[in-house]
């Protein structure tokens, strides 16, 4: 498979990161934006994969982590920033600070990580699944009311610090330790929590660990992804981490397939080009046999949540495994 | 303490009309064991339903506010049942994760075809019944309030009665308790699934045009919010449980209603789920459920 | 009455039942005994349509009833009490009771049926308002009785009625099957583990072995069994 080697894939994503962020400049600037995009939702979705695939556990909260580590990070460099870093300083020193506030952002989110791993003690199913929703409600609503950050407004004029070389090293190592983690000895852990919580307690294991453990590095790395998004989108509110958002990492999640990591990465891609062909097509129009005037399809252009929703429907009833998982054979009868 | 009066009036009346949405998530829950995300979108259309049927008359009285009620409700519960036909049940031996994804994805389905269907923009919500205040000393008795109390209560008693004193609400909670044992009595399981939503449906579609009654502005977002803090009243009263839902409802509406009223106002979104988390961990019973224990 | 032909059940990749076949005669006894995970409630369960059988035959007066669904069976006549009794808790007694007779429109028979059912369960007409979940074991096997009897069944199924049981209780339970056999002709089929007891109110019994009838014969005579006896029996 494709994940098979992981030392040798993130070697080549390494360099191929570093060669995208070296020749970023003589890329056209709107593919520097979807390969941004694209990056980004590889790291959101497979640290959410980690938590909703491989621990069977079911978070609606990711963008509230997200949101934590965006706006911790923008305060970095945005506040602290021009305290901290000399007038005069170079190219390094402030990329050495946009590191230290993105693995600020990303150890804060995992604290919350924490926290919200903490309810899943004594929940499961639908009932977690509602606790991280309100996770993610509480982060927006206390984001709003913390005037200093902005309130409702949010942040503004954050430095454009990110690019491809940050985007692909944080996708490149979000990957390689997911998948590390989860084909070691420890990481066994995650999967047998998925498949059968009350038999692995019985073997022994300590689903409560791993699922405390999942949470917070998936939320550390949708933490990074944050600030990695406020220094690329320039401008933060906490609409922008709201529960739609938290629903489009996990449709990539499930339209992946649950647990599978390479499925995932194709799913983050697909949809992250998804708004660009629906922006396409929406500025075109289709003959009709029985009018004259074309039929126009620019509501496309506005439907994507609509083709999300119907996405999500038609995936579980007809493929719950993900569009992009070849195993899992039916079994057959013995008798 | 005037103040106080109105203050509990207002939370009386939201926490009846959260009441009535928790009920639906509590009689789904009883039933079928999951959250049925889309609940709080059928009340949506509750009331987009009762705006159209409301224009279709000009002048408002107690008859035709019920008559519109009575419409919606009907379409509200036929919508309900469908969505189960057609999502849920296809899906009855998969894992409980497997539903819970379909019903949020049936959820965002009905918001976003609001959106392209009855537009995006808040419309405004036809006066349906009668409008008078009333006055009592300082405090003041909107006939809005009273319409929202009354109705809540009536349905709410109805529903009592459908549950405790007929067949088919015995049915329910024998399903409710063990589906395979019902289906040797004879009781037709899909029946009474497709029955417990529609009821609930129909409770749902009730709220809502209560809701756009009191806030006449709708919205096809406009049940994401009471849907939540329904839900969050079902859990605080016991999931599955009737009278408990109907409580919760009204605890949280009232401690709601408070909160905006004070300089925490901005803080309001935020109750329902700090309410939600601390009861999941210290109370996940609820004020009146009993906790069942777990099949292995 | 009732043929059971080359039934085959499987749960997921385990072979349940491997090809069952047998009979109950109107107005007989059968007794279906085994040891654990033989395959006896499974058996039950695919006939009542609680389970998919995945080959044979479920004749039911002439008619294939396989993979009926269990609320059609019930209406034919085919009564189940499953194992462990599945009463709901949550209702009274008399609710309970009523839910046996959900399928009957007619308000005279229902009286009837619950006449007939105090008079052979006297202690499920005292507790009739109580809540089915405070009753003791014993009276709670009563209750799954009586509450399939309320759909006046042709054809009882009974599966392990003896299970949790006070021994007195276990008696008078044993006695009033053998009752309602005589005076109401219900045939019936019994699935026990107290294999001693089931032979000897029944007249035909198999035995059933991980999911194959490995033996079959009147019930005196499978009493009689050096084999039945050392397995089933308890000893000499």
């Amino acid at each position: 498979m494709l994940l098979a080697r992981p030392r040798i894939c993130l070697v080549a994503a390494l360099i191929g990161s570093v060669v995208l962020g070296f020749f970023q400049g003589q890329i056209d600037p709107y593919f520097v934006d979807i390969l941004s995009h694209i990056g980004i939702n590889i790291t959101l979705a497979v640290s959410l994969n980690l938590i909703n695939g491989h621990t069977g556990q079911f978070s609606l909260g990711h963008a509230g982590f997200m949101a934590v580590g965006a706006y911790t990070a923008a305060a970095m460099t945005l506040f602290a920033g021009p305290h901290v870093l000399p007038a005069t300083a170079g190219p390094v020193l402030p990329m050495l600070w946009f590191l230290l506030a993105l693995l600020a952002g990303g150890l804060i989110a995992a604290a919350a990580g924490l926290l919200v791993g903490a309810p899943s003690l004594r929940l499961k199913g639908d009932y977690l699944a509602i606790v991280t929703l309100g996770f993610g409600q509480i982060i927006a609503v206390v984001f709003r009311n913390i005037e200093s950050l902005g309130g409702a407004l949010g942040l503004n004029g954050i430095p454009p610090y990110t690019n491809l070389f940050w985007i692909f090293t944080t996708a490149a190592l979000t990957v390689y330790v997911v998948t590390t983690m989860v084909n070691s000895t420890y990481g066994r852990g995650f999967l047998a929590t998925h498949d059968d919580e009350i038999a692995a307690e019985a073997m022994g294991i300590n689903t409560t660990r791993y699922k405390i453990v999942a949470f917070v590095i998936g939320a550390f790395f949708a933490g990074v992804a944050g600030g990695l998004y406020g220094h690329f989108t320039l401008t933060i509110n906490p609409k922008g981490f709201d529960f739609n958002r938290s629903i489009e990492i996990v449709v990539m999640v499930i339209v992946g397939g649950m647990g599978n990591t390479a499925g995932v990465i194709i799913a983050a891609t697909l949809l992250a080009l998804l708004p660009e062909g629906l922006r396409d097509l929406a500025g075109r129009s289709i003959p009709v046999p029985w009018s004259s005037t074309p039929l126009s399809l620019h509501w496309i252009g506005e439907s994507r949540p609509l083709l999300y929703s119907m996405l999500l429907i038609g995936l579980m009833l007809l493929r719950p495994q993900g569009l992009f998982n070849l195993r899992r054979g039916s079994s057959k009868a013995p008798c | 303490m005037t103040e106080f009066f109105q203050q509990l009036i207002n939370g009386l009346s939201v926490g009846s009309m959260y009441a009535l949405i928790a009920i639906g998530y509590t009689l789904v829950y009883g039933v079928l064991r999951f959250i049925n995300f889309a609940h709080s979108d059928v009340f949506m259309v509750g009331a987009f339903m009762g705006m159209y049927i409301g224009r279709t008359s000009s002048k408002s009285s107690i008859g035709g506010g019920l008559m519109v009620m009575a419409g919606a409700m009907v379409i509200c519960a036929l919508l309900g049942i469908l969505i189960e036909r057609f999502a849920y049940r296809p899906l009855r031996s998969r894992s409980k994760l497997t539903v819970l994804i379909t019903a949020i994805g049936v959820s965002l389905f009905l918001e976003n075809a609001g959106q392209l269907i009855f537009g995006p923009n808040p419309q405004p919500f036809p006066n349906i019944f009668p409008s008078h205040t009333f006055q009592y000393d300082q405090v003041v008795l909107s006939s809005k309030d009273l319409v929202v109390l009354v109705v809540a209560i009536v349905l709410m008693g109805g529903l009592q009665f459908l549950v405790l004193k007929t067949k088919i609400g015995t049915a329910m909670r024998a399903a409710a308790f063990n589906p395979q044992a019902a289906s040797l009595m004879g009781i037709n399981i899909n029946n009474v699934i497709s029955f417990t939503f529609g009821l609930g449906s129909a409770l749902a579609a009730a709220g809502g045009i209560l809701w756009a009654y009191k806030f006449p502005k709708i919205d096809p977002l406009m049940g994401v919010m009471p849907g939540l803090t329904a839900f969050v009243a079902a859990v605080l009263g016991g999931i599955g449980n009737i009278p408990g839902a109907a409580l919760g409802g009204l605890v949280i509406g009232i401690i709601e209603t408070f909160v905006k009223g004070s300089r925490w106002s901005t803080w309001s979104e935020a109750i329902a789920f700090v309410l939600l988390i601390l009861i999941l961990l210290f109370r996940p019973a609820g004020l009146l459920g009993t906790l069942q224990p777990e099949k292995v | 009455m009732l043929e059971v032909k080359n039934l085959t059940v499987n749960y997921g990749a385990i072979c349940a039942l491997r090809g069952i076949s047998l009979e109950v005669k109107q107005g007989d006894i059968v007794t279906l005994i085994g040891a654990n995970g033989a395959g006896k409630t499974t058996t039950l369960r695919a006939i009542s349509g609680l389970l998919r059988a995945q080959g044979g035959e479920v004749l039911y007066e002439g008619r294939n009833i396989a993979n009926l669904p269990a609320h059609k069976i019930v209406e034919l006549g085919l009564s189940h009490v499953p194992e462990g009794r599945m009463i709901f808790a949550n209702l009274t007694v008399l609710e309970n009771l009523m839910m046996g007779a959900y399928l009957q429109k007619d308000r005279r028979v229902i009286e009837q049926e619950l006449e007939y059912v105090f008079g052979t369960f006297p202690r499920l007409k005292e507790r009739q308002k109580q809540v089915a979940g405070t009753l003791s074991g014993g009276e709670q096997q009563m209750l799954a009785i009586g509450r399939a009897l309320m759909s006046k069944p042709k054809f009882l199924m009974l599966d392990e009625p003896s299970l949790g049981i006070a021994p007195l209780l276990v008696k008078t339970i044993f006695e009033k099957i053998v009752e309602i056999n005589r005076q109401q002709g219900i045939s019936i089929l019994l699935v026990e583990q107290n294999a001693n007891l089931a032979l000897e109110i029944s007249r035909y019994g198999y035995v059933l072995e991980t999911g194959r009838i490995i033996l079959q014969d009147q019930s005196s005579a499978l009493r009689q069994n050096p084999q039945v006896k050392s397995a089933y029996l308890g000893g000499v």
